[in-house]
Order: C-alpha cells, then sequence, then structure tokens
C-alpha cells in the first residue's frame, strides 16, 4: 500500500537524480481535498451527537418522538435535491451549461424546500406540545435539525456564489469543479440526514431497547 | 526539470489570483498573508496569556499567603482557577502552537508561498480575536467569569453556589463554540496546505517534525473540538432552556429544579473526548519543533526520524482511546478502568521513544548551547518528571488516593503547560531572526531561561510532594485541616514566592522581544545554519509569496548535519546534490563508528 | 560544563529531596496498603528511570559540547538499539501496569458480607444512611427531599422504614468490618475522600456510585470533599470515627429511624415515582454498576 510505503521510506537515502520525486500533492484538486477534510469534521459532529443521543436514551425518562409524515417528505424532497445536482454535475463535464443552470437551480431550491420542511416540523411538534425541554428526545431532534439544517444554510451561500457564476461566466475555469463541490456536499448532508432519520425512526420503533443503567 | 516560476507555482496548487496588497489596511490587519495572521496570532495568545499569569499569580497569593490580599474572596478565587486553566490551554497554548508556530512555518517550511486558503486563514484569526473578546468581556458582565473550573463539570457549572452561573458560564461556552469555528478554519488550512503545497521533492518524509508535529495535532483538533462544539451547545441549552442533557433532579440549596433524568458523566466523556486529544494538540508541535531544535543546535541530524513521525501517528491515534483515564473516580462504570488504564501506559511507550531519540540525538553531536538548545534540554526534563507523574495517574489504582490533589495540578503543569512553553520560548528564540531579521538578545535569554526553568521546577516539583500529603486541588481554604502539617504551609508559600520570580522573569522575555526588533543584532538570512526551508528565503523577512520568482526545489530530508565528506557542517534542504554524492547509487555511505 | 552540573545537581536534589521531604502520605488506616505499594513500586521504576535519562543528558551535554574542530558524527537511525530501547521500556510499562491492574480488581468488587453505608452529598455538607435491621436501604428519589425528608425516602418502601438517618457530618464505623460505601449526591458532584483511607470516589446527582474498604485503625479520619463543588468546596467537611465494636453499637442505637422522623410516619405523595434509586443495599456493587 502506498501510505505504507510512503512513511517506510528512508528520507536520509533518497537520491535525487534527474527525476525528482512526485510533487507533493494529491491527485485531487486542492478545493476538493479542503472539502474532504471539513466534511470529515461536521461527519465526527453528527457522530458525536448520534452517540450521546444513544447514551441518553438509555435513561428510564426518555420518551421518542413520533415519526412525523412530513419528515418522510423532506426526506425525499432532500434527495430530489441530491439527485439533481448530480445531474447538473454530468451537464457540466459535457460542457451543456444551460441543462447544468436548471438543474443546479433546482437542487438548490429542494434544499431550501427541506428547510421549510422541516420548520413545518418544528412547528407541527410544538403544536402536538413536544416542546424543546419536555422530554431529552425532543432536545436533541431539535438540536439535531438544527445543526444539520444549519450546515444546509452555510451550503446554500456556495450554492448561491456557483449559481452567480454559472449564470454570469460559463464555462468558466473551476467552474465545473464548484458545481462538483456543491453536488459532494449536498450528498454528504443526505446521508447526514438520513443516519438522523434513521436513528429517529429505530428509535421510535423501540428498535433500541431502553433500559435504566448508569454503566458508562 | 528546469521549470518557469509560473508552472511551478501552478503545480505547487496556490491559487494564482492572490494578489500583493499594497494598502496598510490589507497589508497589516486585514491580511491574508500567513505570515501576518501567524504574528496576530501570537500577539492575541501572548497577551491574553498575560491576563491569565496574572490570574495565577492572585490564586498563588491565597494558597502561600492566605487572605493577605484582601480582594480575593472565594468567588474571585475560584474564577482566577477557571480563567487561568482555559486561557492557558486554549486560548494561548492551542492558538500560539497551530495559529501562530503553524501558520508562519507551515507554508515557508514546505516551500509554499501561503496557505491554500488564505481567506479562510484571515477569517480564522479574526473568528480567534472574536472568541477572546467574548471570553474577556465576561470579566465585565454581573456576577463576573464562570468560576465551575475549566472542566466545567455540570450540574455545578450552571447552578447557584458557583460564581458566574448567571452570564459567565454563558459567555464562557459561546466563546469556546466560537473558537472551535476558528480552529476549524484555521486546521483545514494546515492540513490541506501540508497536503497539496508541498514544493516539488518535498515527499512526507522530508517534512521537518515540526510540520509533522503540526500537521498530526491539527488533525487530533479537527477530529476533537467537534466533541467540545457538541458539549459546550449541549450545556449552553440545559443552562438557558432548562433542558435535560446532562442534569438529572436536582434539589439546589433546599431548592427542587425542573430538571430531570439528565447525565453528569455523558458530559464527561464528551468533554475528555476533546480534552484528552487536547493534550496532545499541546504535545505533538512541542515535539515536533523540539526535535528541529535539538537536531539544528547539536548540528546533527535528527536521531530515528522515522520512528520519530511514526510515534506521532500513534500518539495521535492512541490519544482517542484514552479519555476515561481522568474519570476513574468519577462514578463511570468501573470495568473501564481495566480498558483505560492498558491504553494510557501504552501510550508511554511512543512518547518514551521520542524522549530516547531526542537524548541520542545529542549523543555524538556538536552541542551548541544557545538560547533555543537551552530550552529545548530545558524542555526534555520538564517533560519527562510531568510524564514519570503521568505513569501514576494512569495506572488506575494509583491514581485513586492522588486524583483531585496537588499531584495532578503538579503533573499537568509540568507535562503540558510548562514543557511546551519551554518550546515555544525555544521557538521563539529560534525563528525570532526570521520573523524579524535580528537576534534576540543573548545575555537576556539566558537570565531569562535559568529563571523559568529552575523556576518552574521549583514550583511544580515539590508540588508533586503536597499531592502525596493528599493536599486536595482547588481549595480556596485549607485552614483547620489537620492531616497537613505546618510544613505543608511553609512548603506553598515557597511555591508562591517562586512563581512570582518566574512570572516576574517573563517581563525581561517581553522586553528583549520589543528591544531585539530595533536594537538586536543583524541576523542574516540563515543564523543557525539550518537546514529547513525557511531558512533558504532570498529575503529576511520573507517577502510576499515567500519565495521570490521561483519555488525552492527539495532535493534532500530536513537533517542534513555534519554530512562526511560534505564542507559545511550542513546541507539545506534545497541544496543540489553534488556530483560525487549523486554517482552513490543508494545514498551517502555511512561514516565509522556509528551506531548504525 | 556549567549546564552538565546543573542538570546533575538537579537529579541529585530531586532524589535527597525525595529522601528528605517531610511529606508523604498519610498514616494508611484501612486494608488498601497494596494501593501504596503498587504507588511506590512506580515510584521506584519512574525515580531511576528520570535519573537516567537527565544522567545521560548531562554527559552527553558535558562530553559532546562544541569545541574548536570537533564534528557530529552522522547516523539516521539504528533499528537495533531502537527495538532495545523499546523492549525495555514495555517491560517496565508491564511492570507497573500488572500489580495496578491486579489491586483495581480488588478496588471494584466488594466483599461479601460488607456492611453498607450510603454517603449523601449536598452542598457543602455530608449526611449518611444506615441500612437498619434488615440491612438493606430503602428507595429513595431526589424529588422527594423536603424539610421533614432531607434523605428524599420513599415512605411506602417498608425496607427504608428501618433506615438509620444520621443527619450529621460525623460518621462512625466498627474496626475491622469491611464496608461498602454508596454515594449519591443531590445536588452537584462531590467526591468523598479521606486521606488516610486512600480510597475515594465521586458523588454524582442522578446515579450511585460506590467504593469498599475495611477500617484498620481506630481513630478520627477527616473527611474531605475533592471534586470542584462551588464556592463552599473546600468548607465541605466531615469525619470518619472509627471505634471498636462495643463503642460502636450505643452510637448506633443512638441515630433515629426513618420511621421516626416527620415524613417517615405519613405515605408517599401520589406521584409517579417510577425513577425512585434503589442504592442496591448488601449486595455487591457489580451487579448493579457493572455490565
Amino acid at each position: 500500500m502506498s501510505l505504507i510505503r510512503t512513511l517506510t521510506a528512508k528520507p536520509w537515502l533518497e537520491q535525487t537524480p534527474e527525476d525528482l520525486p512526485a510533487l507533493g500533492r494529491l491527485p485531487m484538486p486542492t478545493a476538493r481535498v479542503g472539502l474532504v477534510v471539513f466534511l470529515a469534521v461536521v461527519a465526527t459532529l453528527f457522530a458525536l451527537l448520534v452517540s450521546a443521543y444513544v447514551m441518553r436514551m438509555s435513561f428510564g425518562d426518555w420518551r421518542p418522538l413520533p415519526a412525523l409524515p412530513v419528515l418522510w417528505l423532506n426526506t425525499l424532497v432532500l434527495a430530489l435535491g441530491s439527485v439533481a445536482l448530480h445531474l447538473s454535475v454530468l451537464g457540466a463535464r459535457r460542457g451543456k451549461w444551460t441543462t447544468t443552470r436548471l438543474r443546479f437551480l433546482f437542487g438548490g431550491l429542494c434544499a431550501l424546500a427541506f428547510l421549510a420542511g422541516q420548520l413545518v416540523a418544528w412547528r407541527q411538534l410544538d403544536t402536538l406540545g413536544y416542546f424543546v425541554a419536555e422530554n431529552p428526545a425532543n432536545t436533541f431532534f431539535y438540536l439535531m435539525t438544527a445543526l444539520h439544517g444549519l450546515h444546509i444554510l452555510g451550503g446554500l451561500v456556495a450554492w448561491e456564489r456557483t449559481a452567480v457564476k454559472l449564470w454570469s461566466r460559463s464555462g468558466a475555469a473551476g467552474l465545473q469543479l464548484s458545481v462538483e463541490l456543491c453536488a459532494t456536499y449536498w450528498h454528504f448532508l443526505l446521508v447526514v440526514w438520513l443516519v438522523l432519520f434513521g436513528v429517529l425512526l429505530a428509535d421510535t420503533q423501540g428498535l433500541f431497547v431502553p433500559h435504566m443503567h448508569h454503566g458508562f | 526539470m528546469v521549470q518557469t516560476a509560473v508552472i511551478g507555482d501552478e503545480r505547487a496548487g496556490v491559487e494564482p489570483e492572490h494578489h500583493e496588497p499594497k494598502s496598510f489596511l490589507t497589508k497589516y490587519i486585514w491580511s491574508q498573508d500567513h505570515k501576518v495572521i501567524a504574528i496576530q496570532y501570537t500577539v492575541t495568545a501572548i497577551t491574553v496569556g498575560l491576563i491569565a499569569l496574572v490570574m495565577s499569580w492572585m490564586m498563588r497569593m491565597q494558597i502561600g499567603f492566605p487572605y493577605s490580599l484582601g480582594f480575593i474572596d472565594q468567588d474571585r478565587y475560584y474564577q482566577f482557577v477557571t480563567m487561568h486553566g482555559m486561557i492557558m490551554v486554549i486560548y494561548l497554548l492551542t492558538a500560539l502552537f497551530l495559529g501562530g508556530f503553524g501558520n508562519y512555518l507551515i507554508p515557508l517550511m514546505v516551500g509554499a508561498r501561503d496557505m491554500v486558503f488564505p481567506y479562510v486563514n484571515m477569517l480564522s484569526y479574526w473568528t480567534y480575536l472574536l472568541s477572546v473578546l467574548v471570553l474577556v468581556a465576561s470579566f465585565f458582565v454581573p456576577g463576573g467569569p464562570t468560576g465551575a473550573g475549566w472542566t466545567l463539570y455540570p450540574p455545578q457549572a450552571i447552578l447557584p453556589g458557583t460564581p458566574g452561573r448567571e452570564w459567565g458560564i454563558i459567555m464562557m461556552l459561546v466563546s469556546l463554540v466560537i473558537f472551535v469555528a476558528a480552529f476549524t478554519m484555521g486546521g483545514l488550512n494546515y492540513v490541506t496546505t501540508v497536503l497539496q503545497a508541498r514544493t516539488r521533492g518535498m515527499t512526507m518524509m522530508r517534512l521537518p517534525l515540526t510540520v509533522w508535529g503540526i500537521f498530526v495535532s491539527t488533525i487530533l483538533g479537527l477530529l476533537a473540538f467537534p466533541a467540545l462544539f457538541v458539549s459546550g451547545v449541549m450545556l449552553l441549552l440545559d443552562r438557558v432552556l432548562l433542558t435535560s442533557f446532562f442534569m438529572p433532579s436536582i434539589v439546589s440549596m433546599g431548592e427542587p429544579l425542573g430538571y430531570r433524568g439528565g447525565s453528569p458523566l455523558l458530559f464527561q466523556h464528551l468533554f475528555w473526548f476533546f480534552g484528552h486529544p487536547e493534550v496532545y494538540i499541546v504535545a505533538l508541535p512541542a515535539f515536533g519543533i523540539v526535535s528541529d531544535l535539538i537536531s539544528t543546535h547539536a548540528r546533527k541530524n535528527i536521531f530515528g526520524y522515522r520512528m520519530m513521525v511514526w510515534a506521532i501517528l500513534a500518539i495521535g491515534v492512541l490519544s482517542f482511546v484514552v479519555w476515561a483515564h481522568h474519570m476513574y473516580v468519577s462514578g463511570m462504570n468501573p470495568y473501564f478502568g481495566f480498558f483505560f488504564a492498558t491504553t494510557t501506559l501504552i501510550i508511554a511507550v511512543p512518547t518514551a521513544i521520542k524522549v530516547y531519540n531526542w537524548v541520542l540525538t545529542l549523543w555524538r553531536g556538536n552541542i551548541h548551547l544557545t538560547v533555543p538548545m537551552l530550552f529545548s534540554l530545558a524542555f526534555i526534563i520538564t517533560f519527562v518528571a510531568g510524564g514519570m507523574s503521568g505513569l501514576f495517574l494512569g495506572n488506575v489504582v494509583v491514581d485513586v488516593p492522588l486524583s483531585d490533589t496537588y499531584f495532578v495540578v503538579a503533573h499537568f503543569h509540568m507535562v503540558m503547560g510548562v514543557a511546551p512553553i519551554l518550546v515555544v520560548f525555544g521557538g521563539i528564540y529560534h525563528w525570532y531572526p526570521k520573523v524579524t531579521g535580528r537576534l534576540l538578545s543573548d545575555a537576556m535569554g539566558k537570565f531569562h531561561f535559568w529563571v523559568t526553568f529552575l523556576g518552574t521546577f521549583a514550583i511544580f516539583f515539590p508540588m508533586h510532594y503536597l499531592g502525596f500529603v493528599g493536599m486536595p486541588r482547588r481549595y480556596y481554604d485549607f485552614s483547620g485541616i489537620n492531616f497537613i502539617p505546618d510544613s505543608a504551609h511553609t512548603l506553598n508559600a515557597f511555591i508562591t514566592i517562586a512563581a512570582l520570580v518566574v512570572g516576574a522573569a517573563q517581563g525581561v522575555f517581553l522586553f528583549n522581544l520589543v528591544w531585539s526588533a530595533f536594537r538586536g543584532r543583524l541576523a542574516g538570512g540563515n543564523p543557525w545554519r539550518a537546514t529547513t526551508l525557511e531558512w533558504q528565503t532570498p529575503e529576511t523577512p520573507p517577502g510576499y509569496g515567500n519565495w521570490g520568482p521561483r519555488l525552492p526545489i527539495v532535493h534532500r530530508w530536513a537533517y542534513d548535519f555534519s554530512v562526511p565528506g560534505a564542507d559545511e557542517d550542513f546541507l539545506p534542504q534545497n541544496h543540489p546534490p553534488s556530483r560525487e554524492t549523486a554517482e552513490t547509487a543508494h545514498g551517502r555511505p555511512i561514516a565509522k563508528g556509528t551506531m548504525a | 560544563m556549567a549546564v552538565a552540573i546543573v542538570l546533575a545537581a538537579l537529579v541529585v536534589g530531586s532524589i535527597l529531596f525525595s529522601l528528605l521531604s517531610p511529606w508523604w502520605f498519610t498514616p494508611l488506616a484501612s486494608n488498601w496498603g497494596a494501593i501504596d505499594t503498587t504507588l511506590v513500586i512506580t515510584f521506584v521504576i519512574t525515580g531511576v528511570v528520570f535519573s537516567a535519562v537527565v544522567l545521560f543528558m548531562a554527559y552527553a551535554v558535558f562530553r559532546y559540547r562544541h569545541r574548536e574542530g570537533i564534528a557530529a558524527s552522522y547516523e539516521p537511525e539504528s533499528k537495533r538499539l531502537e527495538m532495545w530501547l523499546t523492549g525495555v521500556t514495555s517491560v517496565g510499562i508491564a511492570a507497573m501496569l500488572a500489580p495496578g491492574l491486579i489491586v483495581w480488581d480488588d478496588y471494584i468488587r466488594v466483599p461479601t458480607g460488607a456492611s453498607v453505608v450510603e454517603v449523601v452529598g449536598q452542598q457543602w455538607n455530608w449526611t449518611f444512611r444506615l441500612p437498619g435491621n434488615d440491612g438493606v436501604l430503602g428507595t429513595v428519589d431526589t424529588r422527594r427531599i423536603s424539610a421533614e425528608n432531607p434523605f428524599g425516602l420513599n415512605p411506602d418502601d417498608p425496607k427504608g422504614k428501618d433506615d438509620l438517618l444520621v443527619n450529621s457530618n460525623e460518621l462512625r464505623l466498627p474496626v475491622g468490618r469491611p464496608v461498602k460505601m454508596v454515594l449519591r449526591s443531590v445536588d452537584v458532584l462531590h467526591d468523598f475522600y479521606v486521606p488516610n483511607i486512600r480510597a475515594k470516589m465521586d458523588l454524582v446527582p442522578g446515579m450511585v456510585s460506590y467504593f469498599w474498604f475495611t477500617p484498620e485503625r481506630t481513630g478520627t479520619y477527616e473527611i474531605l470533599c475533592a471534586e470542584l463543588c462551588g464556592v463552599g468546596h473546600s468548607m465541605m467537611r466531615g469525619s470518619v470515627i472509627v471505634v471498636e465494636d462495643e463503642d460502636y453499637q450505643p452510637w448506633l442505637r443512638e441515630q433515629p429511624t426513618f420511621a421516626q422522623s416527620p415524613a417517615g410516619t405519613g405515605a408517599g405523595k401520589a406521584m409517579d415515582f417510577a425513577g425512585d434509586l434503589g442504592t442496591g443495599a448488601g449486595r455487591s456493587g457489580a451487579e448493579r454498576h457493572g455490565h
């Protein structure tokens, strides 16, 4: 494996003949490396939240939330956005900028619709009496959806900047990369949402067996 | 092989649209230049660190000479304890090593023109400054800053009976959350720059250990700070919205509260999942920097470079599976003790290897006792002393009588307070000539060194024995405790005097920093005759874009000191291979009489 | 030269300091001599390593200090030496860890037949509860705590009726009998810390923690709080008085039972107190706390 080969190289022996060692970089655009590092941080954040969720639920007072139907709709909308951005990337690769733009626009609008849908879910929970501080399950739901929503909002800023470029100077250098990075981010946040939603569903269905313990 | 500068730049991944700023404002204030940002980080961190230093004097006065300063009441005492710890760990050390040293050295050492995302880098500093301002502002809100201890353990942190529970704790948590955002922006840059912007010939295994230390430390930070973020936000919700993440049913001062069902231990797990890697976030850059200082000033290659890199990586990985050794007597599942004691003591092995290799680098060296070298030697001693006491505390059952005593205070100050700070000093004496073009005064430097090193040893070595006696930490008042002999109080008074002296000696250092910037001896480009790239810049201090028209090309590792047959006792990394050595197919022969 | 001398002096000074230091542990009053032994093993090993490393450094600094005409040698690494050092270090680490883990295993296993004492912490004083004749502590809930019922006992639990309430910061224990301390807090974290006993443990609101020991010397020993619990932290004191059995029984008879207290006579309020904490009285702690 190349990582092991890298780490076991004896640097004091390396000769510097005519062909210098390869350039010091990964076979990936720098912006993408930056995004991947950032996504690793965000993934850690949500992983910690989920583990805190699972640890906290084992205490006796946990009352799972209902899985509201609107959440299914939101999931669908977010997935549609992801698909649209993926198609947009395909368009950009073929240089079909008109379709690229439309699909890109649609993808962002889906994310906006998802955020609106999440707000609807919050309103419904509030009406049903699932207040933030009422039960830790509620608090976790509000906290996780809020943090996820904030990340979507951040993504929409990048999306807006890319969209402006798409309309003003189609085909500019780096534009395809920008579209690709947006798509990656969308896919990532979709996966995060699916995990969060999955945890909620499993909890509602009683798949986690809550038991009173103080063991950790 | 011969390339134009433009191609070299593009292939090194530097953003081409990055133009040199001309106005004062864009050059020194809203600067995107990594060197300016590094200085901004350093100055801010040292300034806020001075506040923390003064607070340590205040609390030492109360411990050494109880009630001699009338204004230190219980509330203030705990506020000083808390703010001293929090500032030193997060806002000084983390910010200084990564925001300061990391920002200045990474691009220069890997041969890049700047960080890969300069704009984000600039935002990182301003966000950090905001977090510092929020922190400092908490001194001026009603009730003052939080006095919950730097660990901010709930329920105590947010309940009556703890100073600053009104506003102080809220501002503390908000400040931490902002700091995490700032760190993430900076960290993205450090990691990506090391991965993507190394110049031609700079393989990962040719990186100086300074870069390795900062690189791995940043990765730890990126993965650990989210735990602080999550626990901080959750605690904030418990405080403000009265949620029950960490709060069980509680009767506080006779008043039943609305909380129910939460778990204080959940917070401790999250906090230490961040908190333990944090120790290594501070230690790894120090490990890296000290390796380079020792090698340069002993005119000898670092011994066992590969082992040093592997040890950094091993420590980085292990640091995520030892967190609960801070919780042996926390009431957690006691069976966890077996696991965490074992992992904790295993981490001592790669750490010990690093110590051996530093010492073996001195062996058969040509040791120049410059100020950076003196600080490096002091680091090794202090770090070994602190590491040894860590073996007591990591070994679960030995921790039981010692936990929450002054033994713990002595341990962590030596291992993650004094030891890294000694490296900070060593690093500043070493790189100051590159930053300013002038050397720091040697006489002032030596005075600063001896007082700081011997003074801190005099503070913290005896303090371990107060822990043996059983003196608990975080005590405002020890009066009326019969098992504590009078001699222990005398020792405390001695420690306080030592602390005042060491603190005052830092004034000499600050004066030196300012005085030498104008009056110091001119340094030239490479006063230490060092090999790493930052000393090979065409200008000193390095100009905008660092390298002039052409990026350097790296031909060798960072430790070609005293190479047999070479004219000089050092070969810079960009020194082209000589005809003779190029002809030997597989490396240069190793001199007779070495250990290899 | 001067530097090498200072480094060597530092080692000599540290050793002398350790030998001459009047600052050492309080006299042991419990069965936990094994903790002291493990600590001394660790102390000796780490002391030897510290001295060896620093003396080696001092010698290297002296021997290889810069002089005109000398040159450093060039030695990138030595696999053999590094392997050897790694091996020796691992052995040293194992020599410290193994006894530590063995003693820890004792530490967390409460012997059968240990009597039970509950410690209740609140800002900033200690109180205690003993299980009474039935040997079992009644269930409690923090939300039942009131002026009449400071321990939060469940009045409907028959096991709690005979519990003895020690509403004072002074606890007596009979010498030579193992005791399991079960710990809970009504507000914030505390830590029950008696230096002479060596053992200690946090009190955590919302849960019950424990440790055990056997008092082996009669006498009065100070209780301190060892987990920051607010501004009164350093004033949270108490004492454990270890006495012979003939002095213990009369003290025991003086303590009121829950049934004699104001709250012990009435029935519980009609609330859902499903969350009442059992305190695992009289049984090994492992079944409640371990998994």
